[in-house]
């Protein structure tokens, strides 16, 4: 199991996030770098869910929009180590669609379930595996920073 | 130009997160880096050699599947090519 280490300001506004948007996914990129046993996130920045036909239970971010938070990123001396999205109404686990959809290998994948527009558990899965034909989610802890 | 190489492929690319390679279009770019580095061609293409339908490509700030000329598109060394996986889920 890896360690996903936050800042209590990001831990925050993740969540905040989800509850703003509630009924509806919220969605944005994690901003950090790599560490022996996991991610440093240092940063969360929001992202537009494109996903306006079905915006409560799915969820897709503009390449466009994550070419310029990378560009972004890379001018900070920051990597995207992974990207964060909301369950409304639903469990803090990832599902079928998740893990179809996810393609960023070794990244973390952080989930909020927002329970009648509250933030209740928020959990991390890392995409393990070497390739798109054995990648699985793996939890990882959260251990926040100050 | 410059390829920029996101987070999830850099293990592939001796841990750059920048390639630089001279080419006169995209494919160009592509086989150079592909030559480069090996091993990231499986996580880019098909076993039949097309694009997997996951990752975007972006010249400059143009998605190459909308461009006139796609992939086969004029490029100078002051261009850049960001790798983009897709980006999406759900419950």
């Amino acid at each position: 199991m890896g360690i996903l280490h936050l800042t209590p300001a990001v831990y925050r506004e993740i969540r905040a996030h989800g509850e703003e948007t509630y009924p509806y996914e919220c969605c944005g990129a994690l901003l950090g770098t790599a560490i022996p046993d996991g991610w440093n996130v240092v940063a969360a920045v929001r992202a537009g869910n494109t996903r306006t036909d079905s915006a409560h239970n799915r969820y897709h971010i503009s390449p466009l929009e994550l070419v310029k938070i990378e560009r972004d990123a890379r001018r900070q001396g920051l990597g995207i180590a992974g990207f964060y999205h909301s369950h409304p109404d639903h469990p803090a686990q990832w599902s079928s669609t998740d893990l179809a959809e996810a393609h960023w290998l070794g990244c973390c994948y952080v989930i909020t379930a927002v329970a009648q527009g509250k933030a209740a558990l928020t959990n991390s899965f890392r995409l393990a595996g070497l390739s798109e034909e054995d990648k699985a989610f793996e939890q990882d802890t959260i251990e926040m920073n100050e | 130009m410059t390829i920029f190489i996101p987070t999830p492929l850099r293990p592939f690319a001796a841990g750059k997160d920048a390639v630089e390679v001279e080419a006169a279009t995209i494919a160009d770019a592509l086989d150079s880096l592909t030559q480069a580095h090996p091993d990231l061609r499986k996580h880019l293409f098909t076993g039949e050699g097309k694009l997997r339908a996951f990752v975007n490509l972006y010249l400059n700030d143009e998605d190459v599947r909308y461009l006139p000329a796609k992939e086969a598109t004029a490029v100078t060394a002051a261009d850049t090519l960001s790798i983009i996986p897709s980006i999406a889920g759900g419950c």
